[in-house]
């Protein structure tokens, strides 16, 4: 760079863009967070075309439509800069978000609710996908060599800090108010979304102030910047070939390790180990608190000793460790006979029972709940008994559900240890990847380039973790952990390939 | 190490289409239409073979070019990448 950077400029660079990003990735998230509200208020069950906008609002946006918009935004970035591109990002995301607040439910305007819905969703994916590579690359264009590490991975820690923020949120919300406050149609859960717009407002006032990338205005001055960034990132071949080897060699590995550290493990916290909502809430909230640093801790290590073995050995964890914690998750909250024993010497609470109709009046669900308690920890046992009107006296009984389970404060605490472990991984795969990205592309395609395989990686690789997982339990049911082969795999052949085929050197010059 | 980069290339463009072969058999079993699961959707499987291939024909070009020794040596500046 032609003039040096004072400490003072960076962090407003840093600021300003992590910020925004941090905002984008919340907006992001509490879709899927409060994605079982949604569909009640939006997408209502029987309705054949609800139900196809649901399925694309959830998928279509994830899968499609960020790498779509890695690819505008990218080539926008390329074309007329980095600042305005993901300002224009930003204020997208915002307005859809906040819109999406404001959308009426189905009871109120029928099927115009759920494509209001679909498209403000999809432009939130397509906000997204442009984000990410001009946050990166602006802060990246401002570093000094030695730190771009470091800089950047500030960047890497608002996907976690949005998840953290839409958590908080959302429990903040919810436990203010009752369960039927909070689901009804103009109820709690739309304030997630109206918060939004004043996180926007306040970060598109702090990136207005802010310069162009000194590299890229650089460039624009001497007229070097790309007339066509999609076709000398894609069709020239050896930045093709690089943006291959991005995407096999680490974004792809990135990609799963991220999402089964955040949100499968959630995930598998809330349905497979039936913990309570606050708790499994709290576990998350602890261990993001905890890792969040390390974020900023690899990036300035990788400035020190290399991007490319922090990354495989975040990889490596993941592919040794995932199977031995997901079960201690599993066997640490499993309740069994000798524990309801125990417990019926201790404290059993009252029976509640009520009756649930099934469809076309064939019968009913007989739904019985008893909370038992233990030293420190509690939950409730439901059974399940279908009675048929066809067959009278026959009762079909069901084996007995444990949810709501109150983990003990020893085992609460083993549990956020281990999910930190996984987001420790993250770090480590996640904190070292912009610079990494950065490095490996020229000044004038490197917004095009870095953002689609980030949003191949993240985006499919990543997001398919849930749909494989079920599509595995559902043709392996014997095996409750099958769902890991998937991310497990993807992380094996992309440590095996970037081990190979990446080099760990650091690229000093990013000027070119 | 170059021979090892060059001679995987062969399981990566092979990988290609088993991982496509994959996809669709898991597909044509897994979609129902009374099925309620997301695997019983057809939009979903629609969406992902279509999302999939042009990566899967990515992990072929890949292939491709490592059997080649494109990966031989890596540019170590923007000018390289200009050839």
């Amino acid at each position: 760079m032609n003039e040096p950077i004072s400490s003072k400029t960076i962090r407003s660079v840093i600021a300003a863009s992590s910020v925004g990003t941090m905002i984008e990735w919340y907006d992001f998230y509490i879709f899927g967070m409060l994605a079982k509200t949604i569909s009640t208020q939006f997408f209502p069950e029987g309705n054949a075309t609800a139900a196809l906008l649901s399925t694309l609002a959830i998928f279509a946006a994830g899968f499609i439509v960020r790498p779509f918009g890695a690819l505008v935004f990218g080539r926008l970035g390329d074309l007329i800069g980095r600042k305005y591109t993901f300002l224009l990002t930003l204020v997208l995301m915002g307005c859809s978000t906040f819109l999406i607040g404001l959308v009426p439910g189905y009871k109120a305007i029928g099927i115009a609710a759920p494509l209001l819905v679909l498209l403000l969703r999809l432009i939130q994916g397509l906000a997204l996908g442009g984000e990410y590579g001009g946050a990166a690359t602006y802060v990246a264009e401002h570093a000094t060599a030695g730190k771009r590490g470091y800089y950047t991975s500030w960047i890497q820690t608002t996907a976690t800090l949005g998840l953290f923020v839409a958590l908080a949120v959302i429990m903040l919300v919810k436990l203010n108010m009752t369960d039927v406050s909070f689901n009804e149609e103009w109820g709690g859960w739309r304030y997630p979304f109206w918060i939004s717009i004043l996180l926007v407002a306040i970060s598109v006032y702090i990136r207005l102030k802010m310069k162009e990338s000194p590299l890229f205005a650089k460039l624009k001055s001497e007229g070097k910047t790309s007339v066509n960034p999609l076709k000398e990132s894609f069709s020239h071949k050896p930045n093709f070939k690089m943006v291959l080897l991005a995407l096999f060699g680490a974004v792809m590995g990135q990609g799963v390790i991220w999402y089964t550290g955040q949100f499968y493990a959630q995930n598998f916290l809330e349905t497979k180990c039936n913990i309570e909502f606050e708790q499994s809430r709290t576990i998350m909230l602890w261990a993001i608190a905890f890792a969040t640093p390390f974020f900023l801790f690899f990036g300035w290590l990788s400035d020190k000793i290399g991007r490319k073995w922090i990354m495989m050995a975040g990889m490596l964890l993941g592919i040794l460790t995932y199977r031995p914690i997901f079960n201690t998750f599993l066997q640490d909250s499993k309740v069994d006979h000798q524990t309801i024993e125990s417990a019926i010497k201790i404290q059993v609470g009252e029976e509640q029972k009520h009756l649930v109709e099934l469809e076309s009046n064939k019968g009913v669900v007989e739904v019985v709940s008893k909370k038992f308690y233990l030293p420190g920890w509690n939950f409730t046992r439901v059974i399940k008994d279908t009675l048929y009107n066809n067959r009278p006296g026959e009762r079909l009984v069901s084996q007995p559900v444990y949810n709501d389970i109150h983990l003990d404060i020893v085992t609460y605490l083993k549990f956020i240890f281990l999910v930190f472990l996984l987001i420790l991984y993250v770090t480590m795969v996640y904190g070292p990847i912009a610079a990494f990205l950065v490095e490996l592309f020229p000044t004038k395609i490197r917004y095009t380039s870095m953002s689609l395989p980030y949003h191949i990686g993240n985006g499919v690789f990543g997001g398919l973790v849930p749909f494989i997982g079920l599509l595995l339990t559902t043709t392996y049911p014997a095996d409750p952990l099958v769902g890991l082969w998937y991310p497990i795999a993807v992380a094996a052949l992309c440590f095996i390939i970037g081990t190979i085929y990446l080099t760990n050197k650091i690229d000093k010059d990013v000027t070119d | 190490m170059n021979a090892i980069k060059k001679y995987l290339g062969i399981i990566w463009l092979l990988m290609a289409p088993v991982v496509i072969y994959f996809l669709v058999a898991g597909a044509i079993a897994n979609i129902d239409p009374a099925g309620k699961k997301d695997i019983n959707n057809p939009v979903i499987w629609i969406i992902i073979i279509a999302i999939f291939t042009p990566i899967i024909i990515g992990l072929m070009i890949f292939g491709w070019y490592a059997f080649k020794g494109e990966y031989g040596h890596l540019p170590e500046s923007s000018a390289e990448l200009k050839e």
